[in-house]
């Protein structure tokens, strides 16, 4: 095995087909972050416990620390920088901003991707559903409070 | 992170040859929610990767024909924790395949994963013993099927070669009038490793006596154990209160914990009787029998 | 919203930086990257206390992709008499030592040498062929091992300051305070009931979700640019300037985004060895440090071991108190403010007429303790909060009467001496009295605690620059980094103060180049201190602008007016000139630019005032307990964005709830740290927490013109002894240690008290 075992990987970010020449070793997160300047994910731990890194993959959010970027081939990532296009807002990030959902931001990113993927699994979740659906995404800032209201501002916009 | 290689079999007689051919130099990449963590801090060092995520017969999740189920070994547990007939009929792997990390990690993470990991704390691997599950094996010397129970060596080890790798696992048809229950302890509400977990199946007769019973438990000894002094006193009773307590009394000769950071063996022999008590129960009550 | 130029100070508006943060744009230090740039990867000591016999990078330098490595060897020597800092201040030498170990490693996870190579993965190999020679010397981990008269020292040359004359011997206390009042054998004498208790609080983390990272780009001219995650900007660059030994002049600190700083981001970590990397290279060189090395060697919050004994009458009056607060100040003195913020905030609400105090600062052979909000409040306040929680239980008394019977009057002496700040505490206990959260029963298996705490704020100076444009906007630029909405709500002080809307005003923070001196974004003084250079920097404006006018009226200044986006001459209106008539004028048309400068310093002292009670439930077979209802009460003086104050009381709640039920650092006999993860080390998710339901009292500071408080720390004193006095409820049984996780709680009520004498 060489330190240079790179190979071609094709796959869709964000609607837009995308080639990257990498190494397994290269997590997902690596792979959206360095290769293909897509800072918006973040890592917070690197061991699937903050939820910081969350992306979407074929639907599902998942820990993009916890992911390799070679096993993404022919697969659809979504990132916080294709939920809206240009420089639209979607109704979830209107609802953060408009709830004080986030202070330093940097869970921020996360927490809007894992509240679109509950949001699409339940259009109208308790109080409970949502803190249980973001339990892997950890805030420092706000006590999650003005998180659970942002969703719930979200939802109600929604489902109007 | 220490560099390796990898392969994504697309059959599964291409995944056998590739585990065939690498051995002990080669680990399964099924979620990866553990072991791309493990190597990261060196606790594992493999050189090649096999992801099984693109071998069909290790996606698999259907009926068995007989009643009873078949779950890939790299079938995300977020599959397993949202189907209504495993929500019916086997309520514990329901349960359990919830409580593995968050959201996030049960879009990714399998029981092949949960369970080739051999963690000692396993959430899906009590529920999986107590319901009396198998799991297929493939490798060079051909297919086999054993009791998940039997494949436990200690702690990250199991009983299978380094060549072989896990494809399904399958979960008998529960007999009639009978439930499974999980749960475990841990100092959060979400996101922790179990200090004890408890799975816990029943059957009851027409007379509403324990017919069956099996206790399996988690985090308190070197591999998953069955508490089968636990389920002694309650086979052939009418559960009562008392006799949940005495089940859990019981439960606490299997266990055999350490003391780490997430809790002493004296806390954790203490838990093992308190979760033992209300997993029997719970149980129970699933049958509509109600002690508490 | 928009809000009205009259009304935009006490509008809950959105952050005005919020887009970029909600789009995932917003560029914090781990994500900028410099083309060319280098990766560096930090080699630390797996010992917690050894000496480095010999270290060999021959062949980590010659490892492929390596492009340099550093060790103590490559740090220019140092003025060993020059103290650096910003909130704290610390001999350079000590600092230095704690970023790169000479001859001793003095934690588990200090820095050895530091490898940049083209890749994260390529230095990160290369560590493990640095050959590093240790042999081991005895640690010392837990306070009270290390005040034994027998213990290890970590430092020969340490004598406890504040013992001058009393003590020349070599010792693991750096500092002793002490304040005393009256005649505590008296005041023994007078009481009814003597109490007595020992507390004990873990270390914690200050938990922020970013990261340390930074990248150092060093010019042909030897100009040093450093590109960090900072709460003090200015700081950073002195704090670097003297351990590089360059010149100030010589230095641009750039503070990117922030994720997160809690009081952990006052001092510069990774910024030393990437500096001494892009210095031997010449290239750009990058650090972002892992989960593992933030807990480990960035600077935890001090834990604490507490003693206090006190007597009261049956009126409630604490008669005499007695106590001693020590706090783990790691392997470097530095806790003394932190010790210091304990015998005067953490005593002074109450009157305490005969008491004796004392307070030391513990070396230990742990990473250096840095600040974390309301540095050392919340130890203390534990320890003199459930002691009044169990004066009142053994009188039989309410517990807020208790503490209103006790309660500083306005004006009268702190324990300091000095005059207590307006803050209408007896009032805000009579409020707390009659809330719904303190008057309901209390629902069976539940029990309710409630615990005060008390900040002053006020400290340093800030600076603000404002700038007219051409199209009657304005642009603002203060020194103080935005932890949590400072661009906001600056934006709304500069918009109500210059009489526009907020998104007339652009709120930026500048780099060390671009606006005056700042001190830190800590100690809760941005929206005081920084709204005050802010005001000035406006009404600096409106002076100007005044004075243009003037100049086309053909009048003085003195008699011009401005309201309404208008200025008016007087004694005679029919002369006026409107903001966006004369802003053109004035810049591009002549008549000259207009750029206003605030500066605050010397500000007077405020206080901010919280109380909070807690109520939780308490599984007694588990021993695990949950918090049902939280409600803080807060009082903001004039709040100028009700939202993000309430954000900011919930999140120290939260923060302190995780202190008081999980979070604990773990450490072996050994000094080995077991727990450096998000998975062991157990802050709150959102299912640990209800709504925490936040209640301002009290009114406008009237120290102040702007009539704000702090409000960012004030909210994480009371906590830890709420919830603690509401699991003692509970239970039954009197719980003096923190973290009250379930195993603790289980022992506690099955073995019965823990840390009674």
């Amino acid at each position: 095995m060489t330190t240079t075992n790179r190979r071609i990987v094709q796959f869709t970010v964000n609607g837009n087909s995308v080639e990257v020449a990498i190494t397994p070793r290269q997590t997902l997160l690596e792979v959206v972050r360095d290769e293909l300047g897509l800072t918006g994910a973040k890592e917070g731990c690197s061991n699937g416990n903050c939820g910081s890194c969350t992306i979407e993959v074929d639907g599902v959010t998942i820990n993009s620390c916890c992911a390799l970027g070679v096993e993404m081939d022919g697969r659809e990532v979504n990132t916080i920088e294709g939920l809206a296009p240009g420089n639209d807002l979607h109704p979830i990030q209107k609802a953060y901003m408009n709830n004080g959902g986030f202070q330093c931001g940097i869970c921020t990113p996360g927490f809007i991707l894992s509240t679109d993927h509950l949001l699409k699994m339940i259009p109208n979740p308790t109080e409970e559903e949502i803190r249980l659906h973001l339990a892997g995404n950890l805030c420092r800032c706000t006590g999650y409070d003005k998180i659970v209201r942002s969703v719930q501002a979200a939802a109600e916009d929604m489902n109007s | 992170m220490r560099n390796f290689d990898y392969v994504a079999p697309t059959s599964l007689t291409e995944a056998v040859q590739a585990f065939g051919q690498a051995g002990d130099k080669a680990r399964a990449l099924a979620g990866g929610t553990d072991i791309i963590d493990q190597i990261r801090i060196g606790r594992r060092t493999p050189e090649l990767l096999i992801d099984t995520k693109r071998v069909p017969e290790m996606m698999v999740f259907e009926g068995d024909g007989a009643g009873g189920l078949r779950i890939g070994a790299a079938l995300p547990l977020y599959r397993v924790r949202d189907d209504a007939n495993v929500q019916a009929t086997y309520p514990a792997l329901a349960t359990a395949s919830g409580l593995v990390g968050a959201v996030q990690i049960q879009n990714r993470a399998t029981l092949g994963g949960n369970v080739g990991n051999a963690a000692p704390s396993g959430d899906t691997i009590p529920p999986l013993v107590v319901l009396g599950s198998t799991v297929v094996i493939a490798g060079p010397r051909g297919t086999r099927e054993e009791p998940v129970e039997n494949i436990f060596a200690g702690p990250g080890q199991m009983t299978i070669a380094p060549d072989e790798c896990l494809v399904e696992f399958r979960v008998p048809a529960p007999k009639a009038n009978s439930s499974s229950y999980y749960v475990r302890f841990i100092p959060r509400a979400e996101m922790d490793i179990a200090v004890v977990g408890v799975g816990v199946s029943l059957t009851l007769n027409g007379g509403g006596q324990i017919e069956d019973v099996n206790i399996s438990l988690a985090s308190v000894a070197p591999t998953p154990v069955r508490a089968t002094d636990a389920e002694n006193v309650l086979r052939g009773e009418t559960l009562t209160a008392a006799l949940a307590r005495e089940a859990g009394e019981q439960a606490e000769h299997h266990a055999s914990p350490i003391s780490d950071v997430r809790g002493s063996a004296d806390y954790r022999r203490e838990l093992t009787k308190v979760l033992t008590r209300r997993a029997v129960a719970a149980c129970a009550a699933q049958l509509g029998v109600n002690v508490t | 919203m928009v809000a009205t130029p009259e009304k935009a100070i006490g509008q809950p508006i959105a952050r005005v930086d919020a887009v970029e943060r909600v789009k995932g744009r917003a560029v914090y230090a781990p994500d900028l990257t410099l083309p060319g740039t280098l990766h560096c990867k930090i080699l630390r000591s797996p010992h917690a206390h050894a000496r480095i016999k010999s270290i060999d990078t021959s062949a980590a330098e010659e490892y492929p992709g390596v492009k340099a490595v550093v060790t103590h060897k490559d740090l220019p020597a140092l003025d060993s008499d020059e103290q650096v800092g910003g909130e704290v201040t610390l001999d350079a030498v000590y600092l230095r030592q704690f970023l790169m170990a000479s001859d001793r490693v003095l934690f588990h996870g200090h820095p050895v040498a530091a490898v940049a190579a083209t890749s994260p993965h390529i230095a990160e190999e290369a560590l493990d062929l640095i050959k590093v020679d240790y042999e081991p010397l005895p640690a010392v981990v837990g306070i009270e091992d290390a005040i034994k008269d027998d213990a290890p020292i970590i430092h020969e040359e340490v004598r406890t300051r504040g013992l001058e004359g009393r003590s020349d011997k070599p010792t693991n206390i750096s500092v002793h305070m002490e304040l005393a009042r009256g005649d505590v054998a008296k005041g023994y004498e007078e009481a009814d009931v003597v109490l007595e208790g020992e507390y004990r609080i873990g270390m914690v983390h200050q938990g922020y979700i970013e990261p340390q990272a930074c990248t150092v780009d060093v010019d042909a001219t030897g100009h040093i640019t450093i590109y960090t995650t900072t709460q003090a900007s200015f700081a950073n660059k002195s704090q670097n300037a003297a351990l590089l030994q360059v010149p100030l002049n010589k230095v641009t600190v750039v503070p990117l985004e922030i994720g997160g700083g809690f009081g952990g981001k006052g001092f510069t970590v990774p910024e030393l060895p990437t500096a001494l990397l892009a210095l031997k290279t010449g290239a750009p060189v990058k650090t972002v440090l892992s989960r593992d090395e933030v807990f480990r060697a960035t600077g935890p919050a001090p834990d604490a071991y507490c003693w206090i004994k006190a007597g009261a009458n049956k009126k409630g009056e604490v008669t005499a108190f007695e106590a001693r607060f020590y706090l783990d100040a790691g392997c470097l003195p530095g806790s003394a403010l932190y010790v210091n913020n304990i015998l005067v905030a953490g005593l002074s609400p109450y009157k305490l007429p005969n008491f004796q105090a004392d307070g030391y600062d513990v070396l230990t052979n742990k990473s250096r303790s840095q600040a974390y909000r309301a540095p050392g409040l919340p130890e203390g306040a534990f320890a003199i909060e459930t002691m009044m929680d169990e004066l009142a239980e053994a009188l039989d008394m309410d517990p807020i009467d208790l503490r209103i019977a006790n309660i500083t009057d306005d004006g009268a002496p702190m324990s300091d001496g000095m005059a207590l700040p307006v803050t209408r505490f007896k009032e805000i206990l009579e409020t707390v009295k009659k809330h719904d959260s303190w008057t309901s029963p209390v629902p069976e298996g539940r029990g309710r605690g409630v615990a005060i705490g008390m900040r002053r704020e006020g400290s340093g100076t800030s600076t603000a620059t404002i700038q007219l444009n051409a199209d009657a906007t304005f642009s603002l630029i203060v020194g103080s980094v935005d932890l949590t909405g400072t661009r906001t709500s600056m934006a709304q002080i500069a918009a109500e103060e210059l009489g526009v809307t907020v998104d007339e005003v652009r709120s930026t923070v500048g780099d060390t180049d671009s606006v005056g001196y700042s001190d830190g974004s800590w100690g809760s003084r941005i929206t005081y201190v920084t709204g005050m250079a802010v005001k000035n920097a406006s009404e600096d404006v409106i002076r100007q602008l005044k004075e243009r006018a003037a100049e086309g009226f053909q009048a003085s200044a003195e008699d011009v007016e401005y309201a309404d986006r208008t200025f008016t001459l007087r004694d005679n209106p029919e002369q006026s000139i409107t903001l966006a008539e004369l802003a053109p004028k004035c810049v591009g048309m002549g008549l000259g630019a207009v750029i206003g400068t605030g500066i605050a310093a010397g500000v007077r002292p405020v206080t901010s005032t919280g109380v909070q009670i807690c109520e939780v439930e308490v599984d007694e077979s588990t021993g695990r307990a949950t918090i049902a209802r939280y409600t803080a009460f807060q009082d903001p003086g004039r709040a100028i964005n009700p939202m993000a104050v309430e954000g900011q009381v919930q999140g120290a709640v939260a923060q302190g709830v995780g202190w008081a039920l999980w979070e604990n650092y773990e450490w072996g006999e050994d000094g080995i740290l077991k727990n450096a993860n998000f998975l062991d080390y157990r802050m709150p998710t959102a299912l640990d927490l209800p709504m925490i339901e936040t209640i301002f009292v009290g009114g406008p500071a009237p120290e102040n013109p702007l009539g704000v408080r702090g409000v960012g720390e004030v909210p994480i004193i009371p906590p830890l002894p709420a919830v603690g006095n509401a699991v003692s409820r509970t239970t039954g049984i009197r719980h003096r240690e923190i973290p009250l996780n379930p195993e603790n709680v289980f022992w506690a009520t099955h073995n019965g008290a823990n840390g009674a004498k």
